[in-house]
């Protein structure tokens, strides 16, 4: 992948398409709830990225500076990787109302127990 | 601490907020392991891309494998990586997936925003 400085994001950009689709033909409905989901993807952005600036801090994994952005949060973390941490729990979360959406709510096997009705 | 002692604590962190925090019990599920079946397969690919083309290296003094060759793609499979990537962003990624989409459940069991509903796929007619 070498989009020069778009490299990283353009993997991102990857996951979105291969994802977006399912909240349109299978109607997972996740952009319609948008409070839940920055419910569901904000607190885990916070230990994640401590866990990401101590990594880094360590040495533990680095990135290619000539194919990440080059803009950096605190701690050194690139901005690219707060997109990660964003965009991976978005397609995951559409993944598993995409399932549901398919295998319906009829099935007490299927069940998490936030059916409505 | 390494990659690999953080990847398990996480690991095992994530299941106890699941099964005792936030009582979504996601692990118990099949709707769970169905979804992270999915998710896990384009997480391969999606770290391979990042590993394969050695946009994100790491140092072997943190994983099980080595560390990442300066100017050519790390082992594909064996050396303590699959997909290019090292098995320690299995534990990462499982984490990661698994508190997101317990958060995500936890508050819809709690009635924040339970609906609209997903499904039905649109070649499907609806039931209600």
């Amino acid at each position: 992948m070498d989009f020069g400085r778009w490299s990283y994001v353009s993997v991102l950009v990857f996951v979105i398409l291969g994802s977006i689709w399912l909240e349109v033909f299978l109607r997972s409905r996740v952009l319609r709830r948008p409070k839940r989901l920055l419910l569901a993807i904000g607190p885990v952005l916070l230990p994640f990225l401590i866990w990401d600036a101590y990594a880094i801090s360590q040495g533990h994994w680095y990135f290619d500076e000539s194919r990440i952005l080059g803009v950096y949060l605190p701690a050194n973390i690139p901005l690219d990787e707060l997109l990660f941490f964003i965009v991976i729990p978005f397609a995951s979360i559409l993944t598993l109302e995409a399932v549901r959406s398919v295998k319906g709510t009829r099935s007490s096997r299927w069940l998490v127990g936030d059916e409505s009705g | 601490m390494t990659y690999t002692a953080i990847g398990v604590m996480a690991v095992a962190i994530a299941v106890l907020l699941d099964l005792f925090a936030f009582k979504t019990r996601m692990v118990t599920r099949l709707i769970f392991w169905a979804s992270y079946a999915i998710i896990v397969f384009f997480q391969l690919v999606t770290n391979g891309l990042f590993t394969g083309t050695q946009i994100v290296k790491y140092d072997g003094a943190a994983i099980i494998g080595g560390t990442s060759p300066a100017d050519s793609a790390p082992a594909f499979i064996g050396d303590g990586r699959i997909a290019f990537a090292p098995v320690e962003d299995l534990l990462f990624g499982f984490s990661l997936i698994l508190l997101s989409l317990s958060l995500w459940v936890f508050w819809g069991r709690r009635g924040v925003e339970r609906t609209p509903t997903s499904g039905p796929p649109i070649w499907r007619k609806r039931h209600r």
